[in-house]
């Protein structure tokens, strides 16, 4: 036979001059010992331990089996609450979007006049886009009482942070062309906006308001736990007396709502781009 | 218009052009879908409660803002704990913690819902459909459930984060390992590769980096949720923050929102440069 | 060495990939499959790996078949065919190290793999098949952060690594300039002179199957039209492979730059 394995024969002997160094590996042991180290302090500092979630396993399946079956007839008293729900996303997300426009349009630096301008605005948009929706509305709560006004409020604001931020970035990604053309007709700027921003980012801006939607339908599901309306607030009532088959209800139904809503809204935004 | 005239000479071009085209006609069902959504608007704004309102909202606004620029610097920091920093950092461990949970739990999520992963379009199919279930169920409401079983503190919240991402992570991750490419698999395959050597020298080294940046995202998403948790009792920042609300004490839930905001701004920037870095 | 009886490939679509292909390779052969793209040439190289499966008839590796092994015994014979891809099929963020010792995997458990506990030993053979493609120097660079020819030439350590005795190669040079190709197919044909390892390759350029091959095989239709020494294949009998006279575009010399073209490029 002719053949030989390649590593005895037919290479050079030892290795050759000009192998290369192994990189050092320090940097991955370095990264590996922080992340442990910020787990470790982190399981600490939040006093989880696996025994606790061992002990607690068999309260969450009786949680679970008092669950089933749902208490169907429960779901006429949560119809009124549920609507209350979808009103208040409507509204929240329609007054935030109303509100997004002028923003993002300061916000746009290509359409802006100078960074004296947008660069303060968007510190502010910024700010406003840290604070969680569940937040917004304990404060809107403190503010206003209890009732869905506080809600829509929330989610006003926290759709106006959401839909600005997205509309300012597709408005700095528009083509200058139709705006130039605008100019050399001697448009003014209203005019400029109308005929050479408006057609390039209504789609964007549409589908941006839809997905705002979504979000708020979920948000809003929620927000009744802080006092602000909705569906949420039946959550407390039925887990504060036990009535978990009610609570099953509160679930499945939101659920449902909401994958309806994604559905249709999916639909819309494929038809709009 | 001008070649119009000189082909056709005799027609002046304002009647001419009218036979050439006429105007689209418009989706026919269109005043419906109008008519429908002026409907539900309707509905929506008769519902806005605007009387009620109590006359110490102005008040109490202007009392929220000057608690947000005179805010209450000495709980910062109390010796004998339950301050701001303890507070904050509790925020940040759930979300640590919560973030590690559900990246753990959703990798074979994610391979169980990715189509190259898997022979049959319905064994995928069934992956994506229980993310997206996990993914509509609200961590708020997850965190109440956990409350039940293992009792209110950082725990639930740590628990509740854990289990809602893995909803959102799942599917980011299942479409890193989607777009992945095939070559390498194969190449392992026909060096004589088993699937566990396939799995761990072909697909993690490609898709890894993506799932790092994803999972840095979530937590990004994590640490806003985290802030809130603790209203319903699940620990963190929230619980001092809605007792200072419920007892009008707007110095402190002025420096409180300051150490969120602040807090927050400065980890996007952190992560954000990381996950730069991995692209 | 390899034996192929009787191979026949339908496609779920009815199309024919292979049909009734019986051929019989020798121990340090260099044998170029050839034909227009359709012909079946891939799908012929592939079902030597079982990267595809046939419909009817067997190959023979090594005195095993193929087609009846499943599992570790699968993998066994595999392990001694190395293949080489048109898009090299390189792991692009790893090393270049580690994307050579990958060949190994099959050598060792599947737990020792995954360590990372490579013996020594190895680790010098991925060097040295690196060395072998002049290389080396990259071993610790990320694979995207080199050239086409370059990965292809990793992906040719890999196999070397590999310790195949047999080397197939589907379209190795099809993505690569006519500088870097003519680089692979010497690397390719050194290897196989020196080691004696058995080599097939799917070429679409004649000239480079007549330049490197020691044998051809024409593939027109999923048949087998010319089976013979590369003094056989003469211009008449590759128009009656291709069923038309050899094109410009089979050439790889219709692909070199002319002088004038070097001369204007270099202004």
């Amino acid at each position: 036979m002719s053949m030989h394995p390649p590593h005895q024969n037919g290479v050079q002997a030892g290795s050759s001059p000009q192998r290369p160094e192994a990189p050092s590996k320090l940097k991955h042991y370095l990264t590996g010992a922080i992340i442990l180290l910020l787990l470790w302090g982190s399981s600490i500092n939040t006093e989880a331990t696996l025994g606790t979630l061992i002990q607690g396993a068999p309260n969450m399946l009786d949680l679970l089996r008092e669950m089933f079956p749902p208490r169907w007839s429960y779901f006429d008293n949560i119809v009124p609450a549920m609507l209350e729900t979808i009103r208040m996303a409507l509204v929240g997300t329609t007054f935030g979007a109303i509100l997004a426009v002028p923003v993002a349009l300061l916000c746009a630096s290509n359409l802006s006049r100078s960074a004296w301008i947008y660069q303060p605005i968007r510190f502010v948009l910024n700010l406003v886009r840290t604070i969680p929706d569940l937040l917004l509305a304990a404060i809107f709560v403190a503010i206003f009482g209890l009732g869905t006004l506080p809600g829509m409020l929330a989610l006003t604001v926290f759709s106006f942070g959401l839909i600005a931020k997205l509309t300012y970035e597709s408005l700095e990604a528009i083509d200058r062309g139709p705006l130039e053309a605008m100019t050399s007709v001697g448009a003014s700027s209203i005019q400029r906006i109308f005929f050479g921003v408006v057609p390039q980012i209504q789609a964007h801006f549409m589908s941006y308001v839809l997905y705002a939607f979504e979000i708020n339908v979920r948000a809003a599901a929620v927000l009744g736990l802080v006092g602000a309306g909705g569906i949420g607030h039946y959550y407390e009532v039925t887990l504060g007396f036990l009535e978990y088959d009610k609570t099953c209800v509160i679930i499945l139904f939101t659920l449902a709502v909401v994958l309806l809503i994604d559905y249709v809204s999916t639909k819309l935004r494929e038809k709009l781009l | 218009m001008t070649t119009n005239t000189t082909h056709t000479p005799n027609n002046t071009p304002s009647t001419n052009w009218r036979h050439k085209i006429t105007k689209p006609k418009k989706n026919r069902y269109r005043w419906l879908i109008y008519l429908l959504l002026a409907l539900v608007y309707i509905w929506a704004f008769a519902g806005i409660p605007l009387n009620g309102i109590k006359e110490t909202a102005g008040q109490i606004t202007r009392a929220i803002f000057t608690g947000l620029f005179s805010p209450d610097w000495n709980y910062v920091y109390l010796p004998e704990g339950e301050d701001l920093l303890r507070g904050l950092l509790e925020t940040l461990s759930i979300s640590i913690l919560g973030t590690f949970i559900s990246t753990a739990i959703c990798v074979p999520f994610a391979f169980w819902a990715a189509t190259n992963m898997s022979r049959t379009r319905w064994f995928s199919g069934s992956g994506k459909m229980v993310l997206s279930f996990v993914r509509t169920f609200p961590e708020i409401v997850m965190a109440l459930l956990f409350i039940k079983a293992v009792g209110p503190g950082s725990f639930a919240g740590v628990l509740a984060l854990g289990l809602h991402s893995v909803g959102m992570l799942g599917k980011l991750f299942a479409d890193e390992i989607e777009n992945m490419d095939q070559g390498p698999t194969e190449a392992l395959l026909a060096a004589g590769a088993n699937r566990l050597q396939i799995m761990w020298f072909a697909v993690l080294p490609q898709v890894l980096p993506g799932f790092l940046s994803y999972t840095l995202y979530r937590f990004e998403i994590n640490l806003r949720s985290a802030t809130i948790l603790g209203m319903i009792g699940a620990g963190g920042i929230g619980t001092p923050l809605i007792f200072a609300l419920n007892s009008r004490d707007w110095d402190r839930v002025g420096i409180i929102l300051l150490g969120i905001i602040v807090m927050i701004t400065i980890l996007d920037l952190i992560s954000g440069a990381f996950r730069k870095k991995l692209v | 060495m390899i034996e192929l009886r009787d191979v026949s490939k339908t496609y779920p679509n009815g199309t024919k990939g292979l049909d009734r292909i019986n051929l019989h390779i020798e121990q340090g052969e260099f044998v170029a499959v050839v034909g227009l793209s359709g012909a079946g040439k891939s799908t012929l190289l592939r079902s030597m790996n079982r990267l595809h499966d046939i419909s009817s008839g067997d190959i023979i590796i090594g005195g095993k078949s193929i087609t009846q092994a499943s599992g570790k015994e699968l993998r066994m014979i595999r392990r001694d065919v190395g293949m080489i891809f048109q898009s090299f099929n390189l792991v692009k963020r790893s090393s270049v190290l580690r994307n050579v010792m990958a060949g190994r995997v099959g050598y060792h458990s599947t737990l020792r793999t995954l360590l990372g506990r490579f013996p020594a030993a190895d680790v010098e053979l991925a060097f040295q098949a690196l060395d072998r493609v002049n290389i080396v120097e990259k071993a610790y660079a990320r694979a995207d952060e080199l050239s086409g020819g370059q990965q292809q030439r990793v992906a040719i350590a890999r196999v070397l690594a590999q310790e195949a005795k047999i080397i197939l190669a589907d379209e190795p040079v099809a993505s690569l300039d006519p500088l870097t190709t003519k680089q692979v197919m010497d690397d390719l044909k050194r290897i196989n002179v020196e080691l004696g390892i058995t080599t097939i390759i799917n070429l679409h350029f004649v000239d480079l199957a007549r330049q490197y091959a020691t044998r051809i095989i024409g593939l027109r239709a999923g048949q087998v039209v010319f089976d013979g020494p590369v003094s056989e294949a003469t211009d008449e009998r590759f128009a009656e492979i291709y069923g038309r006279p050899i094109d410009d575009e089979e050439l790889l010399a219709s692909r070199l730059p002319s002088s004038q073209e070097l001369e204007a490029r270099a202004r």
